[in-house]
């Protein structure tokens, strides 16, 4: 059975140590978490999660039984087949000399990516996106040089089709 | 031995019963089982630590195990105040663990323990990691430093919640005393309901310190815990009718069929629908013993012919058993023509080691009452006469002991030790509680059991030190009752302080050491499989058990002379107070039969075969064809080569061996390889060199290793 990403979307309490329990119970059976993000959703006496772990289909059940089992947890989607939105925000730092920071711009454009700093030798652009984007946007920027990363784990959510 | 009339009572007090009983569901279950609001405490202004007391009066706690401390202080000043609990000191924090522990499955009420911060909270760990694998339902309190204090590192802080997190079924840390009341209602529900489990909740000094209005909640407000207790009614249509196409099938019982209380329905069933039984550790006395459709303990040190009834069964229905590693042996080749009916009421355990055709996700007790109103319905019905056939001659060709087997006359064998304990109990009064190691595995084999919940052992976490404890919490929730504690002279030394517990507190506890100066488990595997390298597990200095009684208060005597043996057994039970049997046993004894982590469950070794006469078959280092050599040099290897270094603990095991069988012993292919050429090469020598030379040269010629295993026990035996 072969690996592959799968992405859990995880309604808990909005409770301290609820993201330990969470996070605990995943690595302690063995999955590694690419990507966690926690935040607050329309009822404020709950949170929601999404990690994105790889495992087979056998230790995938067995994690989202095992994360049924923690009290804290309301519900579990896997959003991993169904038609959901993914998103992740990274902030690239681009090296741009000044010569070359309207190419720059230009392809930022192009991805509809926001120019959010401008220094001297480089520029911080934002963007937003699932993983094909920011991988594309990542591979056009290298040519020019980048300085530092810093993206947010991924969030996703359902779409309406299925409600 | 009950007769037809007796037969007849029984039948008809058991539907009475069945009848009277409340269907049990999670609200029934974790129902509050004192006043809860009725409580004349009710609305009362009191202090956090007198909330706390209340709150377990509230929930009918008559009992509580602990040790005080610092963050404590309040608390236990609040207690000194109660008459309705009474508060049973240990001398350590693990031991009160324990004991709640022993308590709880001796009853099924939750057991409650009370443990200041830091150390004391630590000292838990163990203790609720036991419980936590078991499925015991255990309410541990703990002081923790004031809010303020908290992330300061202050004097006895520890994180206890965030330290116990994997092995709790849930935690509390109190924010406030706004919050103290549900807490506790909350704590008591959510262990005793669906799968049970320790919960901790883990109490600021200040608040246990500050003012509040008592007002105890009767319900819970848990909308993410909501356990299935109904199972599918499709599902159990399904197991019934795949049950009516069965040839060999087998009921798999463990500990959920305790927990459940589902003893009448599996009785019930198992009678009408003709299929045997066999139990996991955990799952002893939740069938019993005596009846015909018994077929014994499964697993490791289970006997053969239960763990044939496996192998070979093509339905197994699985009653609250999770298809331990202990239990199943290799994987893959477990029970390889068997299809699975798996109830229980934690879906995470249904495929999560094997995979289960018919899943049902409900309590134990209610889905065989279903599938029981089916059948008394006329679903059909397998036709298992001569499966049953082939288990009773399985049985009756394998036995677990054989007075002929050959043990040594002249030193007392542990077997016999438990047989006639088990002869000289009240099967309906009395509770047995083991320790782990040997001397655990041979009271599984030969302490017979007719109820549940009169069995007690650490399966999960297999933690020595917890019977001892355990069984002194067994005895006070039991007054009644003959409580008597199996040990090893490992084990008992691991919480031995407990017997000022039992003594203080004037628990009747009978403590039968089965002492062979070893770490006898460990030293098995160690003559078995690590050519009789002894690292540490010889007990040279053991204290005189008789004399650390005596230190204690209680009665003692030691026993070396095996006809002594049944007199100092009923000596025993006959005593008034606690006493202490010292039985002196063979350092060699070895728990037989055995399947080797990683081999198949149906590959034991060390049984009885009768129909070869009373010797027990394929025993390593004995002379046998099939008896995997002994490798002097590096006694890891053959293992390492046999399970591919996965022999240790091998719950996945989804790889096939690495290693080639050659001449009956398992090695890795280079070195089959290897052995070949220097056969080939030996072959080619043979005319100049000696014999014994090639033997030698070879490196694995069975005869050379058996005879050089000789030699050396019979060195080791000198050297004693």
């Amino acid at each position: 059975m072969s690996e592959r990403k799968h992405v859990l979307s995880v309604l808990v309490e909005n409770k301290p140590g609820v993201l330990c329990r969470v996070a605990g119970l995943i690595s302690r059976r063995g999955f590694n978490i690419e990507s966690l993000s926690v935040g607050p959703t329309e009822d404020p006496t709950m949170s929601r999660m999404t990690a994105v772990v790889q495992a087979d289909d056998v230790a995938f059940e067995q994690i989202t039984k095992q994360l049924h089992k923690l009290i804290s947890v309301y519900k579990i989607s896997d959003l991993t087949n169904d038609a959901a939105i993914e998103r992740q925000l990274v902030l690239f730092k681009v090296s741009a000399a000044p010569e070359r920071r309207s190419e720059i711009i230009e392809i930022a454009n192009i991805f509809r990516a926001k120019i959010v700093d401008v220094g001297k030798n480089s520029l911080t652009i934002e963007a937003t996106g699932d993983d094909e984007k920011i991988k594309g946007l990542e591979d056009l920027f290298r040519a020019y040089g980048i300085k530092e990363i810093v993206r947010t784990g991924k969030i996703a959510l359902s779409r309406n089709a299925k409600e | 031995m009950t007769n037809d009339t007796d037969q007849a009572t029984r039948d008809q007090s058991r539907e009475a019963t069945r009848d009277q009983r409340p269907k049990r569901t999670a609200a029934s279950v974790g129902a509050c089982r004192g006043l809860g609001s009725k409580t004349a405490k009710q609305g009362k202004t009191m202090t956090g630590a007198q909330a706390i007391i209340a709150s377990l009066e509230a929930e009918g706690v008559d009992t509580v195990f602990g040790y005080p401390g610092g963050q404590a202080i309040k608390i236990y000043d609040a207690l000194y105040d109660s008459t309705q609990i009474h508060h049973v000191l240990a001398r350590h924090e693990q031991g009160a663990v324990h004991m709640a522990d022993g308590y709880a499955r001796s009853t099924g009420r939750p057991g409650v323990v009370i443990v200041t911060s830091g150390p004391g909270a630590t000292n838990t760990v163990t203790g609720i990691a036991t419980a936590c694998m078991d499925s015991v339902p255990l309410v541990i309190v703990t002081g923790q430093v004031p809010r303020g204090a908290i992330g300061t590192d202050a004097f006895q802080e520890s994180d206890i919640v965030g330290i116990t997190m994997p092995v709790v079924k849930h935690s509390f840390l109190l924010q406030s005393t706004d919050e103290l009341t549900a807490t506790f209602r909350e704590a008591f529900h959510i262990a005793v309901t669906g799968r049970p489990g320790p919960v901790l909740i883990d109490v600021p000094s200040d608040l246990a310190g500050s003012q509040m209005v008592f007002e105890y909640p009767d319900e819970v407000n848990l909308p993410s815990y909501k356990p299935t207790y109904k199972g599918n009614a499709k599902q159990i249509r399904a197991a019934v009718n795949r049950i009516a196409q069965a040839s060999r099938p087998v009921f798999y019982v463990g500990g959920g069929a305790v927990i459940s209380d589902a003893t009448d329905e599996l009785i019930a069933l198992s009678e009408q629908l003709q299929i045997p039984v066999v139990t996991t550790l955990m799952g002893k006395g939740a069938f019993p013993a005596s009846h015909p459709l018994y077929f014994g303990p499964v697993g490791m040190h289970g006997a053969k012919y239960s763990n044939l009834a496996l192998t070979e069964s093509d339905l197994i229905i699985c009653c609250g058993a999770r298809f331990s590693d202990r239990v199943t042996g290799k994987l893959s080749a477990f029970a390889p023509h068997a299809e699975v009916i798996h109830i229980d009421i934690d879906p995470a355990e249904i495929g999560k080691v094997r995979e289960a055709q018919i899943p049902i996700v409900g309590d134990l007790k209610g889905v065989l009452m279903g599938m029981l109103e089916l059948v008394e319905k006329g679903e059909g019905k397998p036709d298992t006469k001569i499966w049953l056939e082939d288990l009773s001659n399985w049985r009756d060709r394998f036995p677990l002991y054989h007075p002929n087997v050959g043990d040594n006359e002249a030193s007392i064998v542990p077997e016999l030790v438990l047989q006639e304990l088990s002869d000289q109990l009240d099967p309906e009064n009395s509770i047995v509680v083991t320790e782990v190691g040997q001397h655990q595995m041979w009271a599984a084999q030969f302490i017979q059991r007719e109820h549940a919940r009169t069995f007690l052992s650490s399966g999960g976490l297999g933690t020595m030190g917890f019977g001892f404890p355990a069984s002194i919490g067994a005895a006070i929730a039991n007054p009644g009752k003959q409580v008597v504690c199996v040990a090893g002279d490992g084990s008992i030394q691991m919480n031995s302080q407990e017997m000022a517990t039992a003594a203080v507190n004037g628990v009747p506890l009978k403590l039968m050491i089965l002492d062979n100066r070893c770490l006898g488990m460990v030293h098995q595997w160690q003559k078995l499989f690590y050519g009789e390298r002894y690292s540490s597990t010889l007990l040279e200095s053991n204290p005189d058990f008789v004399k650390l009684a005596d230190a204690y208060s209680w009665q003692a005597e030691r026993v070396v002379d095996p006809a002594q043996v049944p007199a100092a057994i009923s000596r025993m039970l006959a005593a008034e107070g606690p006493y202490l049997l010292d039985v002196v046993i063979d350092r060699d004894q070895n728990v037989y039969p055995m399947v080797a982590a990683g081999a198949a469950l149906g590959d034991l070794f060390g049984a009885i075969d009768v129909a070869v006469g009373a010797v027990r078959t394929d025993v390593p280092g004995a002379a046998s064809a099939d008896a995997p050599a002994r490798e002097a040099s590096s006694p890891c290897a053959t293992l390492d080569a046999q399970f591919g270094g996965r022999w240790e603990i091998n719950p996945e095991d989804k790889e096939a061996r690495t290693g080639v069988k050659v001449n009956g012993r398992w090695v890795s292919a280079e070195a089959a390889q290897a052995a070949a050429l220097a056969d080939a090469e030996a072959l080619l020598a043979a005319d100049a060199a000696s014999v014994a030379d090639a033997a030698g040269v070879a490196n694995a010629a069975g005869v050379a290793n058996a005879a050089a295993a000789e030699a050396q026990s019979a060195d080791t035996a000198e050297e004693e």
